[in-house]
């Protein structure tokens, strides 16, 4: 049986189970999230997605708390702003968050700034520079951190171990997201299970511990991450995120078909990363997916038409090769005849060119010999 | 795949059947576990204790290519415990009785024998499927591998339409197709005996239709198989050949005999984005535009019709591969109209391939759209056969028996060489080999090996170890590992150097011409440090 219950004022329905949150994005009323991964279990580390509920003196998380009949909440009071405040300053003021809004006092900033590049990987401005969870939050609230004293804990480790990217945790707000990516998402346990109890900026020093036996090198913990403390090495100082445009396609590997983001500076693509709730990956990328992409800019690459020459080749031009081809192609039709000749099309080039080729192989060269690699 | 991924995170029950799906289908994988985690229950059946074996309720580790003698013996409890949906096999099918027949020279203590897998093992694994509507089964090449493969695939739709598990959300046969764009290239009409739409080159209506829209008359008889291909250039019957993006050296089994035969080409023409060992033989080599250079389609296993974008131009002078058809098709006189991907689809392919009608460029803005789409207003097909409703009116139950492999082990050969792919490289490494990173997890070919094998043959894992099989050796390193079962070696296709293709039988199923990929005798020593073969106990 389905309840019901208050939400800024207006009587709505719920499902039995349903959280506050749940229910909010149902209903489309916007509660900010940050430590929060869908379809996962909540941590409730974060203090953001805070609504008052009538009855009680604290703010609770809309994540955590299960509906109960007759609840009456408010997603969006003078209270619940300044605890979404209070909470987004302190995750701001816990690590190395070297951008702008971390908007300390001068010469605090100054050294804050220095002690921060000195640190690997930290050459720049954070890697998720424009593309941060934290960041919108801190300007979407108006957070300001003059006056505080940032907090960054004193031995830091940095994991650059991985050959595809590094876990800064410096810069790590504890909100636990890439452990759910590694053992909920991708079901994979190769992050530590436990979470931190009490939230990662409450003055409490947890670091997700990575078992790279068991790691398969999805990745799917960077892009959980909403903050700049894991980050791919090899779109690292490529380009800022508001710099490139996102170009949707779909995975040339396997016959899963992901749907992924390209994302492209100045026609390069410099990452690549899962569309959040396509189908049919629902975000999720592998290994292959998410980094075997730069095989297209290798200097390898087929440039010109080759034609042979003795033991080697020559280049030629675009009407020259096809001349030749079309040629011997019609010398051995008229000698004998067209099923003398057969084809092998692509199965990993699009349907289109498929088309392309069985229709020159029936209708031009006039036979059935094509064939692709069905069978493997 | 009958069926839909979007099904795997919701299905109760699966059987997962000869599907390697953590490395071959990673993000596929990620949904059958999360829906075990939430309490489905798994049936991996796999000689190796795979990444998926991992999770599953039962594994059953048959022996390589037993696969029918195992299906059977299921088959052959629930008929005979009554467990079988009797209502929709007397509704929806028919060949019943054949089967019946036939699995019943398939009592569980036979197939025992032969699969390995106990008699009671076979009987509850039996219960277990019956006990959950509906199942979803998923295979993958471990099926499809074999000179019984088509076999194989009968029994695997037996099973399913024996349970009335065909035709419903979360049920279904579903084969996990191994490249991108290999059910796409099937759709095409890339095949010897159909045009685009699996319509058949042998039917004069259909032929007509086509030869009225190309404007051109068409051959009636259907073509070569790759393999029938490869043999052609050696007896003379083919002396053209084109290889479009295919590294055929690599992948065919035998490279010796393959190589023979692409010298053996009067003319060979390659087109593709790299030099490969296939290129080595061409006449003239076509550069073409990549993945990310070029608008179009790919179509996924789920028959997801899906958009490829460009991000980027293709290098130098390289063309869309499209182009190259069509400035060849010109040089023999024939003009093309289409002069883009999307003119192709939306003028040429939906209008010829029924199931294909209602998709246009248009309408594959966001998630795509699975065929079959016969109207612009039809939102597209998730799962086949809805409520059991076959496309061809009844499920047709075909009686099958099983036989072993071409080459069994014997005293010089007394191993089992099973081939695969591994996660971090992909076929013949032409893209994953050109991706910083992924040669670092994965820098060279291992054979597999049990501990217990390996303790027997005095091999420590990474030692170098001679492979031979009647067709070739490879020397590479040991991985001695728990996931292989004893009596086989296990390896993938990936390098050059070590690839399991130069030790393949090239013997083939005789319906799809399907190579035994799966199954063939090698033997393994341990090599010296001065490079010479020590002999095995």
């Amino acid at each position: 049986m389905n309840g019901t219950f208050r939400l800024n004022g207006r009587q709505v329905a719920f499902e039995p189970g349903q959280t506050i949150l749940d229910a909010a994005i149902s209903l489309q009323v916007q509660i900010p999230t940050l430590c929060h991964l869908a379809g996962t279990t909540p941590t409730g580390t974060c203090g953001v997605c805070v609504v008052e509920v009538k009855g009680l003196q604290e703010t609770q998380p809309a994540c955590a708390t299960p509906i109960r009949e007759g609840m009456e909440v408010w997603t969006d009071t003078p209270k619940v702003r300044l605890d979404r405040q209070a909470a987004i300053r302190r995750l701001l003021l816990s690590g190395h968050h070297n951008c702008f809004v971390n908007d300390l006092d001068v010469d605090r900033w100054t050294d804050f700034q220095l002690e921060t590049l000195r640190r690997p990987w930290h050459g720049t401005l954070c890697p998720s520079y424009g593309d941060c969870r934290l960041q919108d939050l801190a300007v979407a609230y108006g957070v300001r951190t003059q006056g505080h004293v940032p907090r960054p804990p004193a031995h830091i480790p940095l994991d650059d171990q991985h050959p595809m990217f590094v876990r800064d945790f410096s810069r790590c707000i504890g909100c636990g997201r890439c452990v759910k990516a590694c053992n909920e998402v991708q079901v994979q346990g190769a992050l530590a299970a436990a979470v931190p109890e009490t939230g990662g900026g409450k003055g409490k020093t947890w670091f997700p511990a990575a078992d790279y036996d068991k790691c398969v090198h999805c990745g799917e913990c960077v892009q959980a991450c909403p903050v700049g403390a894991l980050f791919e090495k090899k779109s690292y100082g490529k380009a800022w995120p508001y710099e490139t445009e996102r170009i949707r396609t779909t995975c040339p590997y396997c016959g899963v078909g992901c749907q992924q983001w390209l994302h492209v500076k100045e026609g390069r693509i410099v990452r690549v990363t899962g569309v959040d709730g396509a189908q049919p990956n629902q975000g999720r990328l592998c290994v292959k997916g998410r980094f075997g992409y730069e095989f297209i800019y290798s200097e390898e690459r087929l440039k010109t038409p080759l034609i042979r020459n003795g033991t080697g080749f020559r280049e030629a031009s675009w009407d020259e090769a096809l001349d030749l081809v079309a040629g011997r192609f019609q010398e051995i039709l008229r000698a004998h005849g067209p099923d003398a000749v057969a084809g092998v099309s692509c199965a990993r080039s699009i349907n289109e060119d498929s088309y392309q080729m069985q229709k020159f192989f029936r209708a031009v060269i006039g036979t059935n010999n094509i064939d692709h690699c069905a069978r493997t | 795949m009958t069926n839909s991924f979007a099904h795997f995170s919701q299905a109760k029950l699966f059987l997962v059947i000869g599907s390697n799906m953590t490395e071959a289908h990673p993000v596929a994988a990620t949904f059958v576990k999360q829906a075990v985690k939430k309490g489905a229950r798994l049936i991996v059946v796999d000689p190796r204790k795979t990444g998926i074996a991992e999770h599953a309720t039962i594994h059953l580790p048959l022996r390589v290519g037993t696969d029918v003698a195992l299906l059977n013996a299921l088959m052959h409890v629930l008929i005979q415990e009554g467990l079988y949906d009797r209502e929709y096999v007397e509704r929806r099918t028919e060949g019943f009785e054949d089967l019946e027949r036939k699995v019943r020279e398939y009592p569980p203590e036979r197939a025992a024998g032969i699969c390995g897998i106990d008699a009671q093992t076979i009987r509850e694994v039996a219960r277990l499927l019956a006990s959950v509507k509906p199942a979803m089964l998923i295979y993958t090449l471990g099926i499809t591998e074999h000179t019984c493969g088509v076999n194989n695939v009968l029994s695997c739709a037996n099973l399913q339409m024996l349970l009335g598990n065909v035709g419903f959300q979360c049920g279904g046969v579903n084969p996990l197709r191994g490249q991108n764009n290999v059910q796409g290239a099937c759709d095409m009409g890339a095949l010897p005996n159909v045009y685009p739409g699996y319509q058949r080159v042998d039917v004069p209506e259909i032929r007509k239709k086509f030869e009225s829209f190309w404007g051109t008359s068409l051959p009636s008889r259907p073509g070569l198989t790759i393999p029938e291909m490869l043999d052609g250039l050696v007896d003379g019957t083919v002396r053209g050949f084109y290889v479009f993006g295919e590294n055929l050296a690599n992948t065919e089994p035998h490279i010796r005999h393959v190589e023979r035969c692409l010298q053996a080409a009067e003319f060979l023409v390659c087109q593709d984005i790299f030099p490969t060992e296939t290129t080595r033989f061409a006449h003239v080599v076509f550069p073409a535009a990549a993945w990310s250079e070029t608008d179009g389609t790919f179509t996924n296993s789920e028959r997801r019709v899906s958009r490829v974008r460009a991000a980027s131009r293709p290098p130098g002078s390289a063309m869309p591969n499209w182009w190259i058809f069509k400035e060849l098709a010109r040089r023999f006189g024939h003009r093309w109209d289409s002069d883009s991907a999307r003119d192709i689809w939306d003028r040429e392919i939906r209008l010829l391939a029924p199931q294909l009608a209602g998709i246009t460029y248009a309408r594959l803005e966001h998630d795509g759209l699975q065929w079959p789409v016969p109207r612009e207003d039809h939102p597209g097909t998730p799962y086949l056969h809805k409520d059991g409703l076959f496309v061809r009116g009844l499920g047709r139950f075909h009686a099958v028996d099983w036989t072993p492999p071409a080459e069994s082990p014997d005293e010089e050969y007394p191993f089992v060489l099973s081939t695969g792919r591994r996660l971090y490289h992909y076929h013949t490494r032409t893209q994953t080999g050109r991706c910083g990173g992924l040669d670092e997890l994965l820098p060279e070919e291992t054979a597999d090996i049990s501990p217990a094998d390996a303790q027997s043959l005095g091999i420590q894992d990474g030692d170098r170890v001679r492979v031979r099989s009647r067709r070739g050796e490879v020397v590479v390193r040991a991985r001695v590992t728990s996931q292989v079962p004893r009596g086989l070696v296990w390896m993938a296709f990936h390098f050059r150097n070590g690839n399991a293709n130069w030790l393949t039988n090239p013997v083939f199923d005789p319906v799809t011409k399907t190579a035994e990929y799966k199954a063939c005798a090698v033997r393994i020593d341990k090599v010296s440090e001065d490079g010479g073969g020590v002999e095995a106990a």
